[in-house]
């Protein structure tokens, strides 16, 4: 019972569930015995294993990324349709030291900051904890080093790391 | 509309989002087009990957909910699939037009390019 | 007609724009990664238009073309971007 990861066996029954788009009793036995199974062989395919400190910090962070993609999207559009005016925009690498280390949450993190228009995850040095960004519009260095550090780099070290 | 008559609660919001997830589509692809560089041309399209999907896929919740009259889920799982999905794709593109950049830039002689 | 076929209208309108500037970046360049990025957005664009199709006929059926569209539209970009990266798919 040690590789037994309950977050992702309730998460693929949930998955079962909604691609069939019925909660009937067969299906839910089906689910959850391919839910179990599932998990135990994939267990041994990835012996890494998260651990959640405080998963009540995910709530606020989703709101959050949500706020912010909505932002940046209608910051992208403005400058594709160009609205901006008359300024040149200036796209280019940013380099951002992270305290985060904990592997999941990084790659929760690469998601979040990819999947945010205007800015695209490029590299990560974990010798010296240096993130490398590419940023569409790159007016306020400091500005963007503070959102990503306060948004999204506080809350996932709350989440993975104790 | 196959001859069904929506209820105007979910007929009104389904519209907006469907007018609103095809602006945003076609703008993030219009970036396609206008943005000069190719690093700064990712960006476009991640509007209609985020916005524009999560836009049509809540539309069409709306729709087939409304049609069989009790709640209708399963679009969920294809908002989710993007979001996990695009931006692996968006990762590895990015590092592939550096590594490419950089050994072209060997090859010919010159110095690494500068990111 | 009601309100939200014209909306449907509207957006299918709208996906195919986007559908045809993806493809002039496929045909036109210039880097082997602006065509995979062209790429990309097209089969995003085109799952999206299934959607709408969806909406418009009032069916189910489109939601699972649109799953399977996500699913190996990711693969397939995926799979060339790590070509492009490396000169392989799969490292030995």
């Amino acid at each position: 019972m040690k590789h037994f990861a309950p977050v992702l066996a309730i998460a693929l029954a949930l998955m079962w569930l909604l691609m069939n788009d019925t909660v009937s009793t067969g299906q839910v036995v089906l689910g959850i015995l391919l839910a179990l199974l599932l998990t135990f062989w994939s267990a041994k395919l990835r012996p890494l294993r998260p651990r959640l400190y405080r998963p009540q910090l995910a709530i606020g962070l989703l709101w959050t990324v949500f706020v912010d993609i909505v932002r940046s999207n209608i910051a992208v559009g403005r400058i594709i349709l160009g609205l901006v005016g008359e300024r040149s925009i200036r796209s280019a690498f940013l380099d951002i030291p992270l305290e985060l280390r904990d592997p999941h949450g990084l790659a929760v993190l690469a998601t979040i900051i990819t999947s945010t228009p205007g800015t695209v995850w490029v590299d990560f040095d974990a010798e010296r904890g240096l993130l490398t960004l590419h940023v569409l519009d790159l007016r306020d260095e400091e500005g963007w080093i503070r959102t990503i550090k306060e948004h999204y780099e506080r809350p996932l070290i709350g989440i993975f790391q104790p | 509309m196959s001859g069904v008559e929506l209820p105007l609660w979910a007929a009104v919001p389904a519209a907006l989002l469907l007018v609103a997830s095809g602006l945003l589509t076609v703008t993030g692809s219009l970036g396609l087009l206008r943005l000069p560089s190719f690093q700064a041309r990712m960006h476009g399209p991640s509007m209609g990957n985020t916005l524009g999907c999560g836009c049509m896929l809540f539309a069409s919740m709306f729709v087939s909910s409304a049609i069989v009259g009790r709640p209708v889920l399963h679009e969920f799982l294809i908002t989710v699939f993007v979001v996990v999905t695009s931006p692996a794709t968006a990762m590895l593109l990015m590092r592939a037009s550096i590594y490419r950049a950089r050994s072209k830039a060997t090859s010919a002689g010159n110095e690494v390019v500068e990111r | 007609m009601t309100l939200l076929d014209y909306a449907a209208w509207f957006a299918s309108g709208c996906f195919g724009m986007a559908m045809l500037f993806a493809t002039w970046r496929v045909i036109r360049g210039p880097a082997a990664q602006d065509r995979v990025l062209g790429l990309d957005t097209l089969y995003i664009n085109g799952m999206l238009m299934l959607l709408a199709l969806g909406i418009r006929s009032g069916s189910s059926f489109y939601f699972e073309i649109a799953l399977l569209i996500a699913l190996f539209g990711f693969v397939g970009s995926v799979a060339l971007a790590k070509f492009l990266l490396r000169g392989e798919v799969i490292e030995p």
